[in-house]
């Protein structure tokens, strides 16, 4: 028999090695996949069960105020309004946003476009730095600055939406920050070459040139900044004032969905409306994350050149 | 072939009469360091208008370089002293509004890099920073620079598409015309042939014909064919010097050094 015929029909160490390879790789994502997935089928099952078991109605849920699961209202059904909750999520969420946007636009462009090897190391570590703040601490300087700031110069007790968009600012800006130095990094330097050379300036090259190339990439920065807003608790739970109230404004004590669930979710036993109810919180926040992937998804494709 | 070895300061340039010939650019002993590195030495070069100058030689041999200093885009690359003359300025002091520089002495780059904009956008881009901001007169711009980069047969009907939807071939002179729309005295070209198929570059060649009517254009190519189809006049650059200087036909045909000689017969590079 001719050796080397034999030794291409047998299997050998690298064939053995291929399949174990594969077999890990595969395991591995099946575990993901079973973990996400039994992730959201607990919540929903749990979060379900507020409107399959205690009959409350969907629409109480998503467009009443009255929060107060362990009572019944006068259709017999438990009072889980939780338009509130979801207002104030929304509400410090999309006020971050628009207050951190601005500087971490000015932020990135200087790092990418203006600063030398030195500005751009420190500010690199500046942002990397407010990442790892625990966010305890964040919640601690706001309550200690961030909500007497608030009372002197907008009125009302100081705790409220502002105060947590305040608070949410600061923690969202260095994830604003990082992704969009990314994308602006990632374009291509012959486009700002070509508009130099058709006698822009720097201004004009940056406005008009470089942002609108990084835009989808600025855009997911953005839906990024408010994914991590909205699902922050502790720093927002401890300046927002925590009343499951409707906000009348912006300085009115109010809450987010990730606040109360916090605080409620030890004080309630397993299996009672009160802590299906949060449960239901939770779904909401589960699928909202869920739709800002989505949303990142859906601008990386319309992005692509 | 032992490189090194040809003397780089025996040069043979040319020396265009200014009361005979109109120029278009002149430089004059322009030296460009990166760093340390001293990069190009010496080049002092006139340029007739409505020619097509080229400028040869192998890789790293200062060509590119030399070419992008013209309009100032080594600005805070390198480092680049002497003259550079264009209508009696030196356009290569502080003094000088590099932007307003810019747009006469416009530039293509090697890379057909047009911005992810519809065909329309690109062109009108710098005019209406420029301040022109009248759609029928817009449209003027846009026609004409379309029509002079010889693309508006093949684009009329699709103003508004994204110009990365074109070929690498239309991109390239979409980009002519994107440099052209703000009519600039002199074009710098900068391989603009190298990433394209053998058709598109007859097609940006033929391009080039056309435009010296009404610029004055300097070319850095690879392609020595290119160069003696296109160019009037050839300077051949060696190891960041020039080392000679001449119409075309007579760099091709009788080169008077021997590092020419051997570059354009084949024997290097």
């Amino acid at each position: 028999m001719d050796p080397i015929k034999t030794k291409i029909q047998t299997r050998s160490k690298e064939t053995r090695q291929e399949i174990w390879g594969q077999l890990l790789s595969y395991a591995a994502i099946i575990l993901i996949v079973a973990v996400v997935c039994s992730i959201f089928m607990f919540v929903a099952s749990k979060g379900l069960a507020t409107f399959t078991k205690d009959h409350a109605s969907l629409r109480d849920f998503l467009f009443t105020t009255d929060w107060s699961p362990t009572t019944m209202g006068k259709d017999g059904r438990p009072l889980v309004g939780a338009l509130p909750m979801i207002a104030g999520s929304f509400g410090v969420t999309v006020l971050a946003v628009i207050f951190a946007t601005p500087f971490a636009l000015g932020t990135a462009l200087y790092m990418t476009q203006l600063a030398g090897k030195h500005g751009q190391k420190l500010l690199q570590s500046v942002t990397e730095l407010l990442v790892g703040i625990p966010s305890v601490v964040y919640g601690f300087i706001g309550l200690n600055v961030v909500v007497p700031f608030v009372r002197e110069h907008f009125g009302g007790s100081g705790y409220g939406i502002l105060s947590g968009a305040f608070v949410l600012f600061v923690m969202v800006l260095p994830t604003i920050t990082s992704l969009t130095v990314d994308s602006l990094r990632a374009v291509p330097s012959h486009y700002q070459a070509a508009s130099l050379a058709l006698g822009a300036t720097e201004w004009q090259t940056m406005y008009k040139v470089t942002l609108r190339a990084a835009l989808p990439g600025i855009l997911t920065a953005i839906v990024f900044g408010m994914a991590r807003a909205f699902g922050e608790a502790l720093a927002v739970q401890m300046v927002i004032g925590n009343a499951t109230l409707m906000p009348h404004g912006l300085l009115t004590a109010s809450s987010t969905l990730t606040s109360v669930l916090t605080m409620g979710i030890g004080n309630t036993v397993m299996g009672t409306v009160g802590n299906n109810a949060l449960w239901s919180l939770a779904l909401v926040l589960l699928l909202m994350s869920l739709l800002f992937n989505l949303v990142v998804k859906w601008i990386g494709r319309k992005g692509r050149i | 072939m032992d490189v090194g070895k040809y003397d780089l300061n025996d040069t043979e340039i040319l020396q265009f009469d200014p009361q005979q010939t109109e120029l278009a650019l002149t430089t004059k002993d322009l030296q460009v360091y990166y760093g340390k590195n001293h990069a190009f030495y010496d080049g002092s070069l006139q340029f007739e208008r409505y020619k097509i100058t080229s400028l040869i030689g192998a890789s790293g041999s200062g060509k590119s370089t030399f070419l992008r200093s013209l309009n100032r885009m080594n600005d805070g690359v390198a480092r680049v002293t002497g003259q550079i003359w264009y209508r009696g300025l030196d356009v290569n002091s502080p003094q000088i509004n590099v932007y307003q520089m810019r747009k006469q002495i416009g530039m293509v780059f090697q890379r057909p890099n047009p911005f992810s904009k519809s065909i329309r956008d690109n062109i009108t881009f710098a005019v209406r920073e420029n301040g022109i901001k009248e759609q029928k007169k817009l449209d003027e711009i846009v026609e004409t620079s379309l029509k002079q980069a010889a693309l508006w047969d093949e684009v009329k009907d699709d103003l508004n598409k994204s110009a990365l939807s074109l070929s690498g071939g239309q991109q390239q002179r979409l980009c002519i015309a994107r440099a052209i729309a703000m009519q600039p005295d002199i074009l710098l070209m900068d391989e603009p042939a190298s990433a394209l198929d053998p058709i598109s570059t007859l097609k940006v060649e033929e391009t080039m014909m056309e435009l010296k009517k009404n610029y004055t254009i300097i070319i850095v190519t690879h392609n020595m064919q290119q160069a003696s189809r296109v160019s009037d006049y050839t300077a051949f650059f060696h190891l960041g010097h020039v080392i000679e200087y001449a119409q075309t036909k007579n760099i091709f045909t009788f080169p008077q050094k021997r590092a020419t000689d051997d570059y354009v017969s084949g024997n290097f590079g």
